[in-house]
């Protein structure tokens, strides 16, 4: 078992009180699975896939990543869990804006000190970025700077990589590109793979798929 | 419509408090530092002008001796007699307990009514004045310092700090003289009076003098000011400019909804306008407070070091005064606007759906960074192309000016081009990241790192000429100061008992005579010296002939002053006009540190040959060392001479270097002053890109790394951008001592003094650069080491 | 300074000056002589100073006339003010002088002033020979051996724009008012020493802005000296002096108060110079129309009565500007008689506010 959630619960302060985001929250995902997780704006899924990667943490709950509990970890512990185990692809500002496009994608996997340089000109082939390795993130496409996001989380290889709308900001010829390439390199690389998306035809590309509606699995 | 875009304009405020009182705080030390600087000058200028024109020196003639001697008592009358309305002054100096004082005599009934109008406080004294009371009229500060002293004081804010003014008589008293200085000539004179030439020849007229010896003698002191103030004007003109330019960026997506609501860009432009000045309003006023503060707080020093320059009286209190709060609000909104221009004018040119893009203001700086470089050798060209060709003080102060402009327009380049190497050098990922970080952290700084490398150049600059200064003049006292004992008697006949008594005593009693003659219109010293081996062995020589001492012996030969060396502009063997139909070879140059006029030393007999009358009342004298105090114990208990007559030389020494030392305290404060400020710039830069930084930060974050070690890295960037800026300011620093050392000093005060270097003040200075640094990011790092998770979160959800 | 700070140094006797700046001056004035009735004075030695007194004048005024019979006014005052009851030493002033000139015409009036400390020449009076002098200007006698020091004289001064030299002769001897020359200012019994030398005929030359004059005339000489002249309620005083055709001469005064009636005196001086005081409310002296004069309201025109000389005359300024620009300002002119007597005179007037 890759992941596995049991009853998590989370809920923000705003200003008019509490308000509960997530209502008991259970899920399995077995490694190399693919789900889709889907849902209305405010449903949750978004905080759902930031406790799942360690971003926050949750209200109660067990979230097990590899068997390792991440509710109760401490910050270096997240890190790590970040940096080695869990790839994560944002909407946007995913890069780092000062390094490279060659830097971006290979910063992660330094971080965790596992480059693979060969795998890592794979990576930059099947993504298409080999033009424009010397370029900065602001100086590339959106569709170019998320491929560049997919090569950094995928040059690690990790267990589990987490997408949060990451094609949200691009046309849908794009975006169905961008995904299917991010489909077929998660499966070369075997990982557990979970999008969040309010596509139900993205989501229909999917293993599993899961509804997410005021805090509740469905 | 307009109230509503003005709110809404004025809402960005409300959110960003920190940026609001980065932006009145900045321009506030701004304008205070320029104001205080301001206050101290007007202050100065206006006790000047007080002097000057005390007793009507700035309007009235004066009937002074042609020789220099003083003028009998029964003269006055003789005059007054013949029908010339003139009015008597005594003049003289007089230690009192722990401080020196002017005591001016005047005679009431004859004072010309254009005289400075001197009025007791309160009737009931006035006939104390006259009628063997011996009133005095002293200025509030100087009567405080005067409290333990047997003196009938009265108050009054219209003498001069430092002087006493009283009725002839008790001016004699205090002054122990029978007789008169000069000789006040009313401007309006009866018909058909005896000319003065008949019935005075040896008297001459004497022009009055409108501005003052003083104000001209202290001009470069003021100018030396007045650059500092301007140059911490400059470091905070740099945050407001910054700042300003951060709230306009940020303010883009509120000005495209008001624009897109119908409101003429002209409108939300003059919106911007009244905005802009009523910030300046606000921030001038904090900074005509502050400035107040800033002057009131120096101004002690200020005194102290004109005291001891030049031997001017200004009051150690500051009086309000509408010229100097006038323009300190003045330069607030002239600064803000200046700040406030650059926005505008991209804002009038901006289309309508041009996107929010504070990164892209960041950046944009970076596509200048070429022209900055560019007009940064252009400055400095022009700074060494002056220098080459030098000239004046104005000149002088140009070159600082270009000199530090250039070096700060470059500080972006270098910076950028020192972290590209950093960068090539970088082995792991973090520090490539780190290094490159930083490299695009530039322009968003630069203007703070400016400031800050502005601030540490001229800490190095003026330290480096302040201590240069202080090592040669602790030298040149040493030299300057051969003999033990400095002894002057109050008459001719005391002089003489004084040199009876003296001959058995002493080793040597050398004569002290001096005149004051004209040379190229400017009062000129000068001095006769008997030959001895105490100017042979010790007097500071900075060229000489072969046989100089021979020369000067032989009455063939005289020795001046740098400051006369180099304002008249004299080579050695020219023959300089010492007095009517005598001239003297050139035969040496001596060093004169903190003396503002130009000397001759000729040989004593010639002179007294030239001007038999000058009284021989002032000796040097050689003791041995140990029986210095001995003797002059003996002179004021055996041959009864006033204490104050004699000078010691330990005494001297001490005295000169305390003035010395506070002769530099302002500029010091100034200095720390502007450091401070750059460390305000910086942390309001760093506040202001806290909120930018998170989208560079968050990626790293998310990809594995604690807020923890972000912080600290955080801090090392500050911290080694500031050491970054060090280094550039050390080599601008030095730069900036040599042109106030070889080129100000000598326009401004007539000597040129050789560079001393004190690595250990640099790294001192180091230290003090990181830690206005290191204070400065503190705020920002503690901030990001606990931002919440959520809020990097927000990063990659929310469109910005 | 000069000016506030002399206002108030200078004892101004003669004006009404006194009446504010007196009180002040008090704290100083233990040790001064006071005048006392049965006094006798002696001449020459009282045509000299009394340092012991507080205050005391040497006061001249001259009606002349031109070739032309233009009138002209003249007046050379000389002021001893005693800040202490000594003698001068040095420059340690204790005793205090200052001077008035001026000249008068229908329509221009000059004046001047000089101060000076006593003790180290630059001012004084010496008796005998009679000389007294400030800086250049000077009264000095000029009498034959066995005469009064005053029986003639020669008197300079010099202003900025104007300056005059003339020499008087006496046709008659001294006169002295009140009780022997006690002179009683109020009803409490202030008093002042006071004679005059009222005879003097006077030629000379004046020279003014527009030319030099040749003049003739009569002069009035007034020496008077005390040390408490005014009661502190006093408020000022009209004062004048008058040559009448027939050869008679009158002086009167008038001191005004805050708390009494005003109180009156006179002497009438016969052409052979025999004098008769009357004492308070037999002159009366009635003030006419007012003129703005330096930014107050001046009587220039008078009536005067004294029933016993069966006098009753109007007097009027020769110019009503006759205005004293001095430090303690007052105004003095030439004035005009007509009526029962017909004559001229000087009129002095001081404390119009």
């Amino acid at each position: 078992m890759l992941l596995a959630l049991r009853d998590v619960r989370k809920s923000f302060t705003t200003e008019e009180g509490p308000v509960d985001v997530l209502k008991g929250i259970s899920l399995d995902l077995d490694a190399g699975q693919h789900l889709a997780l889907t849902g209305e704006s405010g449903s949750g899924k978004s905080t759902l896939l930031h406790l799942i990667g360690g971003l926050d943490g949750p209200d109660s709950g067990e979230i097990k990543v590899a068997g390792a509990d991440i509710a109760h970890m401490d910050d270096p512990q997240l890190a790590a869990l970040r940096r080695g185990k869990i790839g994560l692809v944002f909407q946007q500002f995913n890069l780092i804006p000062s390094l490279t496009v060659a830097q971006n994608l290979a910063f992660h996997a330094r971080l965790a000190g596992r480059l693979d340089p060969d795998w890592n000109a794979h990576l930059t082939e099947r993504l298409g970025l080999a033009e424009c390795l010397h370029r900065y993130p602001e100086q590339l496409s959106g569709g170019q700077q998320q491929r560049v996001a997919i090569g950094r989380t995928l040059a690690v290889r990790p267990d589990l990589i987490l997408a949060d709308e990451p094609t949200g900001n691009l046309d849908e010829d794009t975006g169905d590109a961008v995904i299917d390439l991010m489909l077929q390199l998660v499966a070369d690389v075997r990982a557990g793979f979970i999008l969040v998306t309010h596509s139900t035809r993205l989501a229909g590309l999917l293993d599993r798929r899961l509804h997410l509606t005021h805090g509740r699995l469905q | 419509m307009t109230g509503a875009g003005f709110a809404a304009l004025l809402s960005h405020w409300r959110y960003r408090p920190l940026q609001l009182a980065t932006l009145i705080v900045g321009l506030a030390l701004a304008t205070g530092l320029w104001t205080g600087v301001q206050a101290i000058n007007s202050e100065a200028r206006s006790s000047y002008a007080r002097a000057a024109a005390a007793l009507g020196q700035d309007t009235l003639e004066r009937l002074q001796s042609k020789v220099g001697r003083p003028i009998a008592a029964d003269r006055f009358v003789a005059l007054r007699r013949a029908g010339w309305l003139v009015s008597p002054v005594v003049e003289g100096t007089l230690r009192l307990g722990r401080i020196r004082v002017r005591v001016m005599g005047i005679d009431v009934f004859t004072l010309p009514q254009r005289a400075t109008p001197i009025g007791p406080s309160g009737n009931a004294g006035i006939a104390d004045f006259v009628a063997g009371d011996d009133l005095v009229l002293v200025h509030p500060e100087t009567a405080a310092a005067l409290v333990d002293r047997d003196l009938n004081l009265r108050t009054s804010l219209q003498v001069a700090p430092g002087s006493l003014v009283a009725d002839i008589s008790s001016a004699w008293a205090l002054l122990k003289r029978q007789d008169f200085d000069y000789l006040m000539v009313a401007p309006n004179q009866p018909d058909g009076l005896a000319p003065l030439s008949e019935i005075a020849p040896d008297l001459k007229r004497v022009a009055p003098d409108p501005q003052g010896d003083i104000a001209r003698l202290t001009d470069s002191f003021h100018l030396n000011l007045t650059a500092f103030g301007f140059l911490s004007f400059a470091v905070g003109l740099f945050i407001v400019h910054a700042t300003i330019g951060l709230a306009f960026e940020q303010r883009r997506t509120v000005i495209r909804t008001l624009r897109a609501l119908g409101m003429p860009n002209r409108t939300v432009i003059l919106l911007l306008l009244a905005e802009t000045v009523f910030l300046a309003l606000i921030a001038g006023l904090l900074g005509v407070v502050l400035g107040y503060f800033i002057a009131a707080l120096l101004l002690p020093d200020v005194a102290a070091t004109l005291a001891g320059l030049y031997g001017t009286s200004v009051p150690g209190s500051l009086a309000l005064r509408p010229d100097w709060i006038l323009t300190g609000i003045a330069i607030a909104f002239g600064g803000a606007l200046l700040a406030v221009g650059q926005g505008l004018w991209r804002m009038a040119r901006m289309p309508l759906l041009a996107p929010a893009q504070p990164r892209a203001w960041a950046m944009a700086s970076l596509k200048n960074s070429r022209w900055t470089a560019l007009a940064a050798a252009a400055l400095l060209l022009t700074s060494l192309a002056m220098a080459w060709l030098g000239g004046s003080l104005l000149t002088g102060f140009l070159i600082l000016g270009t000199l530090l402009l250039g070096a700060a327009l470059l500080l972006p380049t270098l910076l950028i081009l020192a972290l590209r190497l950093g960068a090539r050098m970088a082995r792991s990922a973090m520090a490539e990241w780190v290094w490159a970080d930083m490299r695009q952290q530039v322009p968003g700084l630069s203007l703070a790192l400016m400031a800050l490398m502005l601030a540490l150049a001229a800490n190095i600059g003026v330290g480096t000429m302040v201590e240069s200064f202080r090592n040669t003049f602790t030298g040149w006292l040493d030299q300057r100061l051969a003999s033990e004992l400095y002894v002057s008697a109050n008459s001719e006949a005391q002089a003489e008992d004084l040199r009876a008594f003296l001959s058995e005593r002493a080793d040597a009693v050398l004569p002290i005579r001096t005149t004051e003659v004209e040379i190229g219109g400017l009062p000129v010293f000068l001095y006769g010296i008997a030959d001895h081996a105490t100017y042979r062995n010790h007097w500071p020589l900075l060229e000489r002939t072969e046989n100089v001492w021979d020369r000067v012996a032989d009455g063939d030969g005289a020795l001046i002053n740098e400051q006369l060396f180099r304002r008249g502009g004299y080579r050695r063997g020219d023959r300089l006009p010492v007095a009517p139909g005598w001239t003297e070879e050139i035969v040496g140059v001596y060093s004169d540190y903190g003396n503002p006029t130009g000397q001759v030393i000729v040989n004593h007999d010639k002179l007294m040959g030239y001007f038999p009358d000058i009284p021989k009342l002032r000796h040097a004298v050689r003791v041995p060392p140990e029986e210095a105090s001995a003797v002059a114990e003996a002179l004021v208990e055996e041959l009864g001479l006033s204490p104050d007559n004699i000078l010691n030389q330990a005494d001297a020494k001490r005295f000169s270097l305390t003035v010395f030392d506070r002769t530099f305290l302002v500029t010091g404060a100034l200095n720390t002053l502007t450091l401070g400020i750059a460390g305000f710039a910086i942390l309001a830069n760093l506040l202001t890109l806290s909120t930018m930084r998170l989208s560079q930060i968050a990626p790293v974050w998310a990809v594995g790394t604690t807020r923890a070690s972000l912080a600290r890295l955080e801090m090392l960037r500050t911290l080694a951008l500031a050491v970054l800026t060090w280094l550039v300011a050390l080599p601008v620093g030095l730069l900036l001592a040599w042109v106030l050392l070889a080129i100000v000093n000598v326009e401004a005060f007539g000597w040129r003094l050789p560079m001393f270097v004190f690595p250990m003040d640099w790294l001192r200075l180091l230290a003090l650069a990181m830690i206005a640094a290191g204070l400065a990011a503190a705020i920002p790092v503690w901030r990001l080491a606990r931002t919440r998770p959520a809020s990097f979160l927000k990063v990659f959800v929310h469109e910005r | 300074m000069s000016v506030r700070f002399l206002a108030l140094l200078i004892v101004m006797t003669a004006t009404g000056a006194l009446a504010q700046g007196f009180a002040g001056l008090g704290t100083k004035s233990e040790g001064f002589s006071v005048p006392e009735p049965g006094h006798t004075l002696v001449f020459p030695d009282d045509h000299g100073p009394h340092p012991d007194f507080r205050i005391e004048w040497w006061y001249l005024t001259a009606n002349l006339n031109d070739g032309n019979g233009t009138d002209y006014g003249l007046q050379w005052t000389l002021f001893r003010s005693a800040l202490l009851p000594k003698a001068d030493n040095g420059w340690s002033a204790s005793q205090t002088w200052m001077a008035h000139a001026a000249v008068t015409t229908a329509n221009r009036h000059f004046s001047t002033e000089r101060f000076s400390r006593g003790g180290i020449g630059q001012a004084g009076v010496a008796a005998n020979p009679f000389s007294a002098w400030i800086d250049d200007w000077h009264m000095t006698s000029r009498s034959a051996a066995g005469e009064d020091q005053l029986a003639a004289l020669h008197v300079t001064a010099r202003g900025l724009d104007f300056s005059y030299d003339i020499k008087l002769t006496a046709s008659g001897p001294l006169v002295l008012h009140g009780e022997s020359g006690l002179s009683v200012k109020s009803a409490s019994g202030q008093a002042s020493y006071y004679y005059s030398q009222p005879f003097y005929t006077v030629t000379g030359k004046i020279n003014l802005p527009s030319g030099q004059v040749e003049v003739s005339g009569q002069a009035w000489l007034d020496r008077e000296w005390s040390s408490q002249p005014l009661d502190p309620d006093q408020t000022g005083w009209d004062w004048l002096s008058m040559h009448f055709d027939d050869g008679s001469k009158l002086m009167g005064f008038r001191l005004r108060s805050r708390s009494a009636e005003t109180y009156t005196s006179a002497t009438w001086i016969d052409p052979a110079g025999k004098a008769t005081a009357y004492g308070d409310g037999a002159l009366r002296m009635v003030p006419g129309p007012t003129q703005r004069v330096a930014d107050r309201e001046v009587p220039t025109v008078w009536r005067l009565q004294l029933a016993e000389r069966d006098l009753d005359i109007t007097i009027e300024a020769l110019n009503t500007q006759s205005w004293m620009e001095t430090l303690v300002p007052y105004w003095e002119g030439p004035v005009i008689a007509d009526g029962s007597h017909r004559g001229r005179g000087y009129l002095e007037m001081t404390g119009y506010q």
